[in-house]
């Protein structure tokens, strides 16, 4: 199973700021190992994030994205408290989904 | 004629070469002033907490045929205590008879009190992606990340700490190799680097200070969290030193005398590097 994410969520204002990284390896599918094969493309694919059920962000990634991804972002609304999920799903069908409160 | 001509000639290569001289300058700090931009960016979601996250939780665990967990370890401030426990290393441990670093702690640890064989406790000190990861990396990232903000404070009272800065002192400054290389050759004069990569002078407490608070950091390019004893092993590799073997003496010299020329200066690790 994969590694658990690192999640921070906080009250700025009048919206909630997110700021998560990922425990994922990202293998473009380009690189060769000390042998000369090639390295299988390994990425997370889709990242969905809900707030009290509610999605706020959807984002499809490819292979570009760097190796333990960082992510970070604002929705409107989000009181002390409140849930903040966050899943991903890689090209292996690997999936992680992790929650927390925001501060 | 001939002469008359001459002149302006070397006038205009002159011209030239200044331009050349200035052109050059201004790409270089540029290209540091980036970098520094380049980490300050990277700063506020350095993936070395997930290895902090994952230190902690073996941490705490049972390891070994004995199934003992590190809480029992002594990393000199008492069984299990971490709390700054960092910033007082490397320093001499009476029930090992030796002038310690943490990895090389960590090491002793899994040996004498959790029972894995020295092959088996020193089997991933450099971890290198999902498929070879290594515990003693995250262990470390864990430790030092509860010495952040604690102030460098390694003691050279005890006399087996004195010898190790001496001898790490000796080593710094040694030439040897196929390419008579020295620490000291790229560590002490300012202003070195490799490529682009600004080199800190060692020999100066800021420059001292500023590399070894520094130190486990994640590096970027590697995609891997990167301890003390890797950054010294890989110095060694780049002078064509013959190997540094993990946790010998010479490696705990070094760290020992680096350690204590950063005193004074809080700990800042593990950082983010390019």
């Amino acid at each position: 199973m994969a590694d658990p994410m690192k999640i921070r969520a906080n009250v700025i204002g009048d919206s909630t700021e997110v700021k998560v990284l990922m425990n994922h390896e990202m293998e473009t599918g380009q690189r060769k190992d000390a042998q000369g094969t090639t390295i299988p493309a390994w990425f997370i694919q889709n990242v969905k994030v809900t707030h009290n059920d509610k999605v706020v962000l959807a984002a499809q990634w490819g292979p570009a994205v760097a190796k333990n991804p960082f992510l970070s972002f604002k929705f409107k609304g989000g009181a002390k408290g409140d849930k903040v999920k966050i899943t991903w799903v890689d090209n292996h069908n690997d999936t992680r989904t992790d929650e927390v409160a925001i501060a | 004629m001939e002469r008359r001509n001459r002149r302006p000639f070397a006038a205009v290569i002159a011209v030239a070469a200044f331009g050349v001289a200035i052109g050059g300058a201004f790409a270089q700090t540029s290209a540091v002033d980036e970098i520094a931009k380049y980490r300050a960016a990277l700063q506020d979601g350095n993936p070395a907490e997930l290895w902090e996250a994952r230190g902690e939780e073996l941490w705490t665990k049972p390891h070994g045929p004995r199934q003992v967990a590190f809480t029992r370890c002594d990393l000199g401030l008492g069984p299990g205590v971490v709390k700054g426990a960092y910033a007082q290393l490397p320093r001499y441990f009476p029930d090992a008879n030796r002038v310690m670093d943490l990895e090389t702690r960590l090491v002793w640890c899994m040996v004498n009190q959790q029972g894995l064989s020295q092959a088996d406790a020193t089997k991933n000190t450099f971890g290198n992606g999902s498929q070879q990861r290594s515990d003693i990396e995250a262990l470390a990232a864990y430790v030092t990340s509860q010495s952040r903000g604690t102030t460098m404070n390694v003691s050279l009272d005890d006399p087996h700490m004195r010898d190790m800065y001496a001898l790490g002192e000796k080593m710094f400054f040694y030439r040897g190799g196929t390419h008579d290389f020295a620490c000291s050759t790229c560590h002490g004069d300012d202003g070195k680097r490799i490529r682009l990569q600004d080199l800190p002078n060692l020999t100066k407490t800021e420059g001292a200070q500023k590399a070894y608070t520094t130190w486990p950091a994640y590096r970027v390019s590697q995609g891997e969290l990167r301890t003390f004893q890797w950054r010294l092993n890989d110095c060694f590799r780049q002078q064509r030193f013959p190997e540094l073997e993990f946790g010998s003496d010479a490696s705990i010299a070094l760290t020992a005398y680096l350690a204590a020329r950063a005193n004074g200066a809080a700990y800042d690790g593990p950082a983010i590097k390019r």
